[in-house]
């Protein structure tokens, strides 16, 4: 029932997605674009949760050389809690003496629990029309557990707050033919690009509690719902950065430099952006 | 106990580094390099720092005099000026540039003309609405600027290398990149100068 209310209403909804076409003076798009915003920001419309149902039957879906589904996977609060356990990642592991992100924790427990060969899973991190993600289903489902709950940054461990400054580290690190580091556009207030706002993410605060309370998220642009992992991605090919590794440890430090920032948010959790 | 504890925490104290929050920089380059591990060799190079970046990362854009000097030197010695006759292109094929965002991406096909870019951060003709505010506004440049030969080789100079002027600048290094070609240099800031370009024609 609820998928068919989903349904109807996104048909309803989509027509709107042409809003940002209008050329208009500056204020009035920013306002017609937090409008456009609140106006799609509404669960019973958000495809992202198509990415929750998908991701529910994957994780009890027995596969691997061990045949078993990842109901027992500890993604931080022990064997198979989901509830609030995104609201606490990423953190560190002592089984695997390393903080882990939801995707690398992901990848741990498909490896080792159930004996699957990741090959596949990871040439489909990123979704595309007709081809699904079972990473971005899989983090929409256990995100979707700490819905309106409040992120707290897992700072305990020193190796926790050691990838939290190599990523603030990296944040402000230049390379690359641009000289661009993450602080070239989100190190300010009320920056630009185009008429693109940028949200500042050199100091804690609500700008920050809201990209972190706000991924995974449902993008209209690209009909996927994306991870942190892909905005990342897309944030190293803008600054004409390689293509960083998929769940590699400097995505998670910088997740984690974002988590400290965004300590206090609430989850929102599959969101649903532009 | 407490005494000794107070000792402790004190060593500790007066052992960190000014930075106390900084971690090991060869630390940090460690986890970049594994985080690019698989990227092709041809691209691996774009990983890696050269001292400007060494310098202006570590110290957040905030260089000493020193280090300042340092990069404006070398900056300088970097640059390949045109002949003056040869510094102002066409101003039509700069706008084209300047409007132009694709390039260097590894979305981009490998035959990917590069553009400058500049609407992304810096307003330029006031028609244009859809500008970024990363940089300052270059509306009316030329006009402002007298259209001096002088000006218009410390905009190509600028172009090439924003170092030379600003040490740590946030803009990049068209010229010595090779981002930009030294044609498409010329072309910009025909762009900036010529007095019937937007930049300038539109600015009262």
């Amino acid at each position: 029932m609820s998928k068919l209310l989903r349904i109807f209403v996104l048909c309803l909804l989509f027509p709107a997605a042409s809003l940002r076409a209008q050329p208009a003076p500056e204020l009035d798009l920013d306002k017609e674009l937090d409008r456009y915003r609140a106006m799609i920001n509404d669960p019973m419309a958000n495809p992202g949760y198509l990415a929750v149902d998908r991701g529910e039957l994957l994780w009890s879906l027995s596969r691997g050389s061990k045949n078993v589904s990842l109901e027992t996977c500890d993604l931080g609060a022990g064997s198979g809690v989901l509830d609030g356990v995104a609201a606490g990642l990423p953190r560190y592991f002592a089984d695997t003496d390393q903080v882990m992100d939801l995707e690398q924790r992901l990848l741990h427990c498909m490896r080792g629990l159930q004996g699957l060969d990741t090959k596949d899973v990871v040439a489909r991190r990123f979704g595309s029309p007709g081809k699904t993600s079972d990473m971005e289903d899989l983090v929409a489902f256990i995100s979707n557990k700490s819905l309106g709950m409040k992120y707290q940054a897992s700072l305990s461990h020193p190796k926790e707050r050691d990838m939290a400054l190599i990523g603030e580290a990296m944040f402000y690190r230049r390379s690359a033919i641009n000289d661009f580091s993450c602080a070239t556009c989100h190190g300010d207030d009320g920056r630009r690009i185009r008429l693109q706002s940028l949200p500042d993410l050199s100091k804690p605060g609500d700008t920050a509690r809201e990209v972190i309370g706000t991924w995974p998220a449902y993008r209209v642009s690209q009909s996927q719902t994306r991870t942190m992992q892909h905005r990342l991605w897309d944030c190293f090919r803008q600054m004409r950065m390689p293509a960083p590794d998929y769940a590699s440890e400097g995505l998670t430090a910088l997740t984690m430099y974002l988590a400290k920032l965004g300590d206090g948010a609430t989850m929102n959790v599959p969101s649903i952006k532009r | 106990m407490s005494t000794l504890r107070g000792i402790l925490l004190l060593t500790l104290l007066l052992a960190q580094p000014a930075f106390a929050q900084t971690p090991d920089p060869a630390r940090v380059e460690a986890v970049v390099a594994a985080s690019f591990a698989s990227a092709p060799e041809a691209w691996k190079a774009r990983v890696s720092q050269d001292r400007m970046q060494q310098i202006c990362s570590l110290t957040r854009n905030q260089p000493d005099a020193a280090q300042a000097a340092e990069i404006a030197s070398t900056a300088k010695a970097s640059v390949v000026m045109p002949p003056d006759a040869a510094l102002k292109g066409d101003w039509r094929s700069g706008e084209k540039i300047a409007q132009n965002g694709q390039g260097g991406q590894f979305s981009d096909g490998p035959n990917t003309i590069s553009g400058g870019n500049c609407y992304a951060c810096h307003q330029m003709a006031l028609s244009e609405i859809s500008y970024g505010t990363l940089g300052p506004s270059l509306s009316g440049y030329g006009k402002l600027r007298n259209f001096t030969t002088e000006a218009i080789r410390a905009a190509y100079t600028k172009v090439f290398n924003p170092h030379v002027t600003l040490a740590c600048s946030s803009m990049p290094r068209f010229g010595l990149n090779k981002v930009l070609s030294g044609q498409q240099i010329s072309d910009v800031v025909a762009y900036l100068f010529d007095p019937a370009s937007p930049v300038n024609a539109e600015f009262k």
